[in-house]
Formats: C-alpha cells, sequence, structure tokens
C-alpha cells in the first residue's frame, strides 16, 4: 500500500500544508505537521507546496513498461446531425502541436451515418488520418455503440493519446472507454503538454470549483486520455490544400449494443446559441428583479452574437429555464467575454465562470464579489447600462 | 426497484479560497458537505420507489467520517447504507474509484437476490462532484458493471416495471437541447438539479438515521485486489498541484453612464 509519511527532522512548523489541505486532515502538533490518515486521500498536494521537502508519499512504482508500439495523436470528432463541433477543431489545433513534440501523426475518429463527405473537412482541419465508421446505430451518440466501436478501433491501432471535447457526450463516452481498455483519464483539462524526455502528456485541470490546478500524468498505461474544456484553446484553421488518408472502418465486430434505444432529438428553440459554445454571454442575476427584464440582456447578447447566461437565483425564481444556469450545479462556461448583470457573483458562480478571458460586471452593489474577478466593473444601475450600451453598440456596428 | 444511490462527501467549495499574497488554499472551516448534485440523485431514488415499491440503498465511498452523508440520504428517506472505507481505498483515481463502487453494487445485489429481493435494477448518481468535477465515477461504474449509462438526465418520463425486462423513457441534458431514450434496466442514470425538488430530512427520518446501523465494507470485504484500488491501482497519478494564476488589475470604470458606456464599447472591441 501507498503511504505518506512527515521527516519531523526537516519539518520546520510552517503550517503551509496544513493551508493547502482541502480534506483538513493535517495539523500542528508540536509545531511540527501531523497527518490524520483517516482523512488524508493522498492527493499530494501537501507534498507539492512542502519547501523543506518533509513530507513524503511512498508510491509503488511499476516497471515501466514498452510503450513504443502506440503512435499516433487521436482526436473524436464529434458530431450532431452530420455537422462537426467546434470543439473538435480546437482539439485538432492542440493534437497537430502535441504531435509534433511527440514526432507522430494526427488521427481524428469520426462516427456517424452518411457522414463520408465530412470526413475531409477533417484533414482539412489538421488531421492526417481519419478514421470513418458509418452505421444507421451511429447515426446519434449512444454512449455503449460509440464506445464499442472505439474500443475496437484503439485495439486496432494504438494511439498513444485519444482527446474528446468535455462535452456531455465526450466526457460520458471517453469515461466507459478508458474503463473498457483500463487506462487513465483526466477530465476537463484546460492545458495539454509533452514531457518531451519521457514523451509523456503532461495533464492540467482545475479542481476544486477552479480554486485549484492539479498536473496529471499517466505513466503505466496507454492510450493517455484527457477531455477538454471547449473554448480554451484556440480552433484549428482550415486548410483545404491539406492532405491526409481517410480510412473506412467496415466490419467491426459487435458493437450495437440493443440495450440502449434513441428515441429523439430536440433543439431548445428558445434561445439559439447554447452557452457552453458562445464566445460572449449576457448573464443576469437577482438584480433583474423579474423575468421580462432578461428580454434586455437577449437584445445585448443578439448584438455582439452571444448568448444569455442566468445565475442560480435567476433560475430558481423561475425566470429562465435551468438551461442557461452557469455555475456549480449548472454549467461550466468559457467564453471570449462574460457580461454579468445584476450578479453578485457568489463563489459557486464564479467557479463556473472564472475562466472566461474577459469579465465585464454591471452591479449597484461596489462590494459585490464579481468585481474581484472583473477585467471592467461597472458599479451602476443595469436598467441604464445595458439598454444605452446596447443602444450605442448598435450604432458603432451600422458606422 | 431496487434502486443504489452513489454518494460522496466534499469539502464545501465556498470555504476553499486561494490568499494572494501565499498562494496557498485557506479553509475558513472545515466543513464537509453531501455534494450538491447527490441530494437530486437521493430525492429521485425515493421518488422512483415511491411509485414503483421496492428498496433504496446509499452507498458511499470515504474515510470514516463521510459516514454522516450516508446519515443524511436515511434521514431523506433512503432505507439503508453501505459504507466503503478502508485505507486501501485512498489516494484512488475515478478508474478505481468506480471499480470499488462497482464491486459494493454487485455485491448488494448478490445479496439482496439472496433474500429473495432480485437483483439493484437501477444505479443513481449526481452528473459530478464538486470537488473532483470529473464525471466520469459515474460512466465507469455502469462500465465495471456493463451497466447501459444515461448521462445528464434532466427527467424520468416514465418507469416500466411490468416488462421483461424492465426499462424507463428519460429526457438527457445536451448542449443544443435534450435527447429522449429508452433504457433497458439493470442500468446507471447521472441526474442534473432540474430533475427534481429534493426534500428536507423529516423528524422521523432523522430519528431513524441516528438508530440505523450502517454496515462498513473494506476492500477485503469486495474482494478486490490492492494491485487496482488506492495510488497503485490507479492509472492517472497526480504530479503537482498548484494555484491558479490570479485575475489581477480590474478596472472600475466611473462616471456618467454614457462616458462609462464608451470606455466600455472601446473594451469590448478591444478585446473581442
Amino acid at each position: 500500500m501507498s503511504r505518506i509519511r512527515v521527516d519531523k527532522e526537516k519539518c520546520t512548523g510552517c503550517g503551509l500544508c496544513v493551508n493547502i489541505c482541502p480534506f483538513s486532515a493535517i495539523s500542528l502538533v508540536d509545531n511540527k505537521a501531523a497527518i490524520d490518515l483517516e482523512k488524508c486521500t493522498l492527493c499530494g498536494a501537501c507534498a507539492q507546496i512542502c519547501k523543506p521537502k518533509a513530507i513524503e508519499i511512498k508510491k509503488e512504482d511499476k516497471p515501466q513498461k514498452d510503450f513504443s508500439q502506440y503512435k499516433g495523436v487521436w482526436v473524436f470528432a464529434e458530431q450532431r446531425e452530420g455537422n462537426i463541433s467546434s470543439v473538435s477543431f480546437e482539439l485538432l489545433n492542440k493534437a497537430r502541436e502535441l504531435a509534433k513534440d511527440l514526432d507522430t501523426y494526427v488521427g481524428a475518429v469520426f462516427l456517424g451515418n452518411k457522414i463520408k463527405e465530412k470526413a475531409e473537412s477533417l484533414v482539412w482541419r489538421g488531421a492526417d488520418k481519419v478514421f470513418v465508421v458509418e452505421d444507421p446505430y451511429l447515426e446519434n451518440y449512444v454512449a455503449e455503440n460509440y464506445t464499442r466501436a472505439i474500443v475496437e478501433l484503439i485495439k486496432k491501432y494504438k494511439p498513444q493519446v485519444f482527446l474528446a471535447g468535455a462535452t456531455s457526450s465526450g466526457r460520458s463516452l471517453v469515461s466507459r472507454i478508458a474503463v473498457t481498455i483500463y487506462t487513465g483519464l483526466t477530465a476537463d483539462c484546460t492545458g495539454l503538454d509533452i514531457d518531451k524526455e519521457k514523451k509523456r502528456l503532461i495533464q492540467t485541470r482545475p479542481a476544486f470549483g477552479g480554486n485549484i490546478m492539479a498536473e496529471i500524468i499517466t505513466p503505466n498505461f496507454r492510450p493517455q486520455m484527457a477531455t477538454v474544456r471547449h473554448k480554451v484553446m484556440p480552433e484549428a484553421q482550415e486548410d483545404k490544400s491539406r492532405k491526409g488518408e481517410i480510412i473506412f472502418e467496415k466490419d467491426l465486430d459487435n458493437i450495437i449494443d440493443k440495450r440502449i434505444k434513441f428515441v429523439d432529438f430536440i433543439r431548445e428553440a428558445a434561445n439559439t446559441i447554447n452557452i457552453t459554445e458562445a464566445d460572449v454571454i449576457v448573464s443576469g442575476g437577482r438584480g433583474l428583479g423579474k423575468p421580462e427584464n432578461f428580454k434586455m440582456l437577449e437584445e445585448l447578447a443578439e448584438t455582439l452574437g452571444g448568448a444569455v447566461g442566468a445565475s442560480r437565483a435567476a433560475v430558481d425564481a423561475g425566470w429562465i429555464p435551468y438551461s442557461h444556469q452557469v455555475g456549480q450545479t449548472g454549467r461550466t462556461v468559457c467564453p471570449k467575454m462574460y457580461i454579468a448583470c445584476g450578479i453578485s457573483g457568489q463563489i459557486q458562480h464564479l467557479v463556473g465562470m472564472q475562466s472566461a478571458k474577459t469579465i465585464i460586471a454591471i452591479n449597484k452593489d461596489p462590494d459585490a464579489p464579481i468585481f474581484k474577478v472583473a477585467d471592467f466593473g461597472i458599479v451602476g444601475d443595469v436598467f441604464e447600462v445595458v439598454p444605452l450600451l446596447t443602444k450605442k453598440l448598435k450604432e458603432v456596428k451600422i458606422t | 426497484m431496487n434502486i443504489v444511490v452513489c454518494i460522496k462527501q466534499v469539502p464545501d467549495t465556498t470555504d476553499v479560497r486561494v490568499d494572494p499574497e501565499t498562494n496557498t488554499l485557506i479553509r475558513e472551516g472545515v466543513d464537509s458537505i453531501l455534494n450538491p448534485f447527490d441530494r437530486y440523485a437521493i430525492e429521485e431514488a425515493i421518488k422512483i420507489k415511491e411509485d414503483t415499491g421496492g428498496n433504496t440503498t446509499a452507498v458511499s465511498m470515504g474515510p470514516p467520517q463521510s459516514k454522516a452523508v450516508l446519515t443524511e440520504a436515511i434521514s431523506m428517506g433512503i432505507d439503508q447504507a453501505i459504507h466503503l472505507s478502508d485505507r486501501a481505498f485512498a489516494g484512488s483515481d475515478t478508474w478505481s474509484t468506480s471499480l470499488v463502487l462497482a464491486k459494493a453494487i454487485e455485491r448488494l445485489s448478490t445479496i439482496k437476490e439472496d433474500q429473495g429481493q432480485g437483483p439493484v435494477d437501477l444505479v443513481i448518481c449526481g452528473k459530478q462532484a464538486s470537488d473532483g468535477d470529473t464525471a466520469q465515477v459515474g460512466p465507469g461504474i455502469a462500465t465495471h458493471l456493463d451497466f447501459p449509462q444515461a448521462t445528464y438526465v434532466r427527467k424520468i418520463d416514465s418507469v416500466h416495471t411490468d416488462t421483461q425486462p424492465k426499462f424507463i423513457v428519460l429526457e438527457r441534458l445536451v448542449e443544443e437541447g435534450f435527447e429522449i431514450i429508452e433504457v433497458k434496466l439493470p442500468a446507471l442514470i447521472t441526474v442534473v438539479k432540474e430533475i427534481n425538488e429534493p426534500r428536507l430530512p423529516s423528524l422521523r427520518g432523522k430519528m431513524k438515521a441516528r438508530k440505523q446501523e450502517i454496515p462498513v465494507w473494506t476492500h477485503k470485504d469486495l474482494g478486490l485486489s490492492e494491485d487496482l484500488i488506492g495510488l497503485k491501482g490507479s492509472p492517472t497519478q497526480v504530479v503537482k498541484i498548484f494555484a491558479p494564476s490570479q485575475k489581477v488589475g480590474g478596472k472600475i470604470l466611473k462616471g456618467e453612464p454614457y462616458q462609462v458606456v464608451e470606455e466600455l464599447i472601446k473594451a469590448i472591441e478591444d478585446r473581442l
């Protein structure tokens, strides 16, 4: 079993480990760190922060395996109704960088029904090989069928890295794949790099609602799998002169699982752009006072080509459907710009939006916590500022 | 219907903040709470049981003090609970954690069948835990059990218990809308907040929870090799933990609304 211990000689009693432990497992006893093993989960935060290196976590190392037969950085190309999701193009961009460092090729896995015309566009966006599997049962995402097909491909071609978007389908699918083939999977990464010496993927992800960041590796298993957060990485540009190989995979055995039946997909008409895809989100909170006032945000969002989000308070009050909720119990978003209107900025909301590239906050309370994460803050009345902003933006657009 | 709910104790993230001076985490108080999403899973299990009859069990893996969340589940109306607590589980990543939970569900299913109550029909999890945010353990359990899965369920349209096999029809929340899916049981689902309005623990529930014994199962009870659990069994390894770069230099725009808006438009044009 793995063990953690404190070297009392080295421990200076500084207390850094006490503060960083997310599980409150460390206290100072006689001015030395003491770890409560009942609470400790061996997460490693303390060993990392300890300056004199007094905390040691002993892991039983497995012998290094030979992974030389594993080649290629693969991307799951997600589609709905034949349209490839933009997160797939973001992944292809990253995959090209990783493949360069690993001196290998970029592969795209493309599942669906009657999709072969679209396969070429994955080459244009950076894939060297596109593995296409077509079947009426793969037309819509069904975790079990998709898992079986991709597991077959992974066994056959042995990629060293496999990436998918951290979407509702991507996350559920790759969890199944990783367990089936017994390999490591890191969720919701915001950074991916290659350790060039060891030829390993270094995966960076937020944890504890974005309050800490963790670097994670999968040293002894292949492929190294990760889901990547939408909008964190730039999309690969289209280059129609790129050439690549399109491989049609037929005769995959037993990929249909009849236990799940896809019945229908209903696109929610109320709002045209979904908040996880949007470059701009205009979000409203308790400060809006009543449901009618979301109209004002819709107009601003429309002017900026964005979508409307909401805080939990606004959703719980019944002013706007749950699918718009941003935050811990809603969706995590990462747009280029997040405009918070009448949102105070409780931590549960902040964890869902603080990685937006630019945050603008409009709130009448100067002490509202939202201003702590805002790049631009306006202490003022949303009912005055928002309509004026929309009006002026429209004027700018015209000229 | 025999239903299992998988729940987790998590640190209350409102207590976790980064000290900008020292770049370390500050935890005010030591509050641990039931993962917010698990409350919806518990409620859904109780609701289905109220409609179809049967039995509900809450299962949680964690250190001894995490028993509190199981007590809370019973006080809400869950029939019984099992605590998976063992030093050998510490350091488990999502692969190993889902294996432990799957083995526990298998064992429970066997016990239920021996008691003549039939196997586990449905496993319900919250969509993700608020500390790790991975959303990987639910599908992981389903895979270890070879159950079909439906994630991000926002509504159960119907439960059919008089068919062979039993099946459920449900709505699954996706980015652009929702999907309607029919799933044969046994199956695993993960639920989002929209699915229900969780009840508060009743006084009777609280009294029951206080008296009820919660058995503790270890890796030995589950027949699990130490090679597959804890740090050793986990394919992923955390190599470094650090504080995220802090946003600094936020600018407060001041003045009359039209001046502020002008400045804001410049900023928007700049950044988009």
